[in-house]
């Protein structure tokens, strides 16, 4: 199944779906997000009507539940011009699995098709979608980071290295590489508490090649993947972190705006 | 064979404490997985996804024509000179073959690897007829003398360390005591021999028949699959009804992606076109080949949603590919097909009530859909599965559950009054031990807990300076 046509979001104004988890528990990543998006000259605006994309009952099967969610977003969203999103599984949710969702119910699924034709993942929007390779970013402080890739955002998506094109341009950033950087940390949502024994042998393998690797810390850029692996780390006491990429690149913006 | 798919988590648990199978896997997998990529891709990417592609395609043109397919082989098998037949169930393939071994005055059988016969329990069959069945697959033959069943579709017993596998020889073939792996082949190989020229009926399964030539297909890299086929004066193939292709120039598209997945081999040491029994002036090969076609639940898979299931070849790259599989092995899952394939196969061969927990033993990475050879969807198809599980009320226990937060998201109020809620709660209950079923993610990780405030708090704020400072 492709994924629906886009088309340029160059001098929209963007509608920000901050996602669940950044709304309760990550809103500086959001507002990272934000500071990002209007240092690039992008009109930004935050739909209050938003909660959640729907995944969580999605991908346990319960898609009654899931449609239900997925209609208050695409309320939320009716007027959007083009939405961002800072996770590439909520992004994948919304532009891969909407339209399927609603197959059956044509006035939603039409809505669903638009919305699916309007959305960007974050590091996406700013690359392929603005066009935007060099943010004029500088870090306070050299520092070697290396990417986790987020599987839907890498396979659904299929984002390729847009992550790291941003990050790359970074002054003071060195990017180093993680071995099976795109080798699943064992979030999987529901699955990290239905099977929590798998997910954590997994984190652990994860966690294995982000200690062996050469970066103080890694990027990633779903905090649901992050909330996983730092959640390992922590528990393992570990001095490293994961930390989602517009967090590491609106660092480079406040030095910037700064000098 | 037994079913306990339902006991995936307890299953895994051990799979997960057992450093030894841990390390065996995760090593061979791993492995398997690096000689693929640059087997299928040393061309260039373009390449190796178009032969992808190209394979589907083949797989995909045979399942849509799959009644008349199978009709022109049997036809063309038999003009070939194979007695074709039919089986539509376990038991029933079981007592053809029986009855094949019966009417040749078979007693010795040596065997060609086959994961149809370990779906349908032969082996259990033929020794309770009291005939003897050798395995000659080398992994095959170790976990038979260890009695347990394979662990992946190519890769038998990657489940076990060289030195479990020494531990077994010396215990049960009384092996001198070596850590050479080489030495071992080569002990094995000395005591199969004479299995081999022993047996009067060699059993094995098929990678493919080819309806245009009336062919079977088998791929190997030991040779044994060739002795058998070829030494005793009885072969007996079990095929399932799936492995029908149309033609040789498939054959040819379809061959190279299966070793090249499986292996990472261009082309498998011994590549088997079998086009019927021995025939008049040749002086070898088996006077009798039968064919028998088994169902076994496959027609039933065919009339669904999920009858792309059926393209797969067989080639076990989602296997190697699947981080849970990497970490639990292929005895967690309880039937003949362990990781993401066989999340897939079991609920829908054994049932969806014998095999709940299956759809649920993935993080939707998307890993298998990305190297299987054949581009089956099966991230698609856990997700379909699991939504039967709900439907069907096999396992709907989150139903009360979602339908709450459903509720809650549908509202932005609610869910403003609800994050709320949980930053209260968080502040008597802490976030070491957090309740519920979200118990289970603090036993193995720390959770950072709800910001104090939430980024729509903070976006408010930040409108009302904003209008502060331009009063429009």
């Amino acid at each position: 199944m492709g994924l629906p046509e886009r088309e340029s979001p160059v001098g929209k104004r963007v509608s920000l779906f901050v996602t669940c988890m950044v709304d309760m528990i990550y809103p500086n990543t959001g507002m990272s997000v934000v500071r990002l998006l209007e240092a690039a000259g992008v009109e930004v605006d935050f739909p209050m009507g938003q909660t959640c994309c729907g995944q969580p009952a999605f991908n346990s099967g319960y898609r009654d539940e899931a449609r239900t969610v997925a209609r208050q977003f695409l309320r939320a969203f009716a007027n959007a011009e083009v939405i961002v999103i800072p996770s590439g599984s909520c992004a994948a949710m919304v532009r891969h699995e909407y339209p399927t969702l609603f197959s059956d119910e044509p006035e939603w699924h039409e809505r669903a098709v638009r919305a699916a034709s309007i959305t960007w993942e974050f590091t996406e929007f700013m690359v392929e979608g603005l066009g935007l390779a060099e943010l004029g970013l500088k870090l306070p402080t050299p520092r070697k980071y290396a990417v986790h890739d987020a599987c839907h955002g890498l396979r659904i998506l299929g984002l390729g290295k847009s992550g790291r094109v941003l990050l790359d341009a970074v002054e003071n950033l060195d990017l180093v590489s993680l071995k099976d950087a795109d080798v699943c940390c064992g979030f999987g949502g529901l699955f990290s508490v239905k099977m929590p024994a798998v997910s954590d042998a997994m984190l652990g393998e994860k966690i294995a090649c982000i200690e062996a690797c050469e970066a103080d810390d890694i990027v990633t850029g779903d905090v649901s993947c992050l909330t996983q692996m730092n959640g390992g780390l922590s528990r393992r006491k570990s001095a490293k972190r994961v930390r989602h990429v517009a967090d590491v690149l609106a660092e480079g913006l406040q030095e910037t705006t700064d000098a | 064979m037994h079913n306990d798919a339902r006991n995936f988590v307890a299953l895994s648990d051990v799979a997960i404490a057992d450093a030894d199978l841990r390390s065996a896997v995760a090593l061979a997998t791993t492995r398997a997985y690096d000689k693929r990529m640059v087997a299928l891709f040393e061309h260039s990417p373009a390449y190796g996804e178009a032969i992808r592609q190209q394979a589907a395609e083949a797989k995909r043109r045979a399942l849509r024509n799959l009644p008349d397919l199978l009709e022109k082989a049997e036809s063309s098998l038999t003009a070939n000179g194979f007695h074709v037949s039919w089986a539509i169930d376990a038991a029933e393939a079981r007592q053809r073959v029986l009855d094949i071994i019966r009417q040749h005055q078979g007693r010795l059988i040596s065997k060609s690897k086959s994961m149809l016969t370990e779906e349908i329990g032969l082996n259990a069959a033929l020794e309770a007829a009291d005939l003897q069945v050798i395995e000659t697959d080398l992994g095959e033959f170790i976990i038979q003398l260890n009695n347990e069943p394979p662990s992946h579709i190519i890769a038998p017993v990657i489940h076990k360390t060289k030195a479990q596998i020494r531990d077994i020889f010396v215990r049960e073939l009384n092996m001198t005591p070596t850590d050479d792996a080489g030495e071992m082949v080569a002990f094995a190989r000395q005591t199969l021999r004479e299995y081999f020229v022993g047996a009067d009926v060699g059993i094995s399964g098929a990678n493919f028949i080819i309806a245009e030539t009336g062919s079977l297909c088998l791929v190997m890299n030991e040779g044994n699959g060739r002795m058998c086929t070829s030494l005793p004066n009885v072969h007996i193939a079990l095929v399932g009804i799936e492995k029908v292709i149309e033609t040789l120039e498939d054959y040819a598209t379809l061959d190279q992606v299966l070793t090249r997945s499986g292996t990472g081999q261009k082309l498998t040491v011994y590549t088997n076109i079998i086009n019927g029994p021995r025939r008049g002036g040749e002086s070898d090969g088996p006077e009798h080949v039968h064919v028998i076609f088994v169902d076994n639940g496959r027609s039933d898979v065919y009339a669904t949603k999920y009858a792309e299931a059926l393209a797969c070849i067989r080639c076990g790259a989602c296997q190697n590919a699947c981080p849970v599989y990497r970490n639990v092995g292929g005895h967690s899952y309880g039937w003949v097909y362990g990781g993401p394939i066989g999340a897939v196969l079991t609920p829908l061969l054994e049932g969806l009530e014998n095999a709940a927990p299956l759809p649920h033993a993935s993080s939707l990475c998307g890993s298998c859909k990305q190297v299987c050879p054949v581009d089956i969807d099966l991230p698609r198809m856990l997700l379909d599965l699991r939504a039967d599980l709900v439907d069907e009320k096999v396992d709907n226990r989150w139903q009360m559950g979602l339908k709450g937060w459903a509720l809650t998201m549908q509202s932005p109020m609610r869910y403003e009054l609800g994050a709320q809620a949980a930053r209260l709660g968080q502040r008597v209950v802490g976030t070491d031990n957090l309740p519920g079923v979200l118990g289970n993610w603090t036993k193995y990780r720390d959770f950072p807990g709800f910001a104090p405030k939430s980024f729509r708090q903070m976006w408010r704020e930040r409108e009302r300076s904003h209008r502060k400072e331009q009063p429009s």
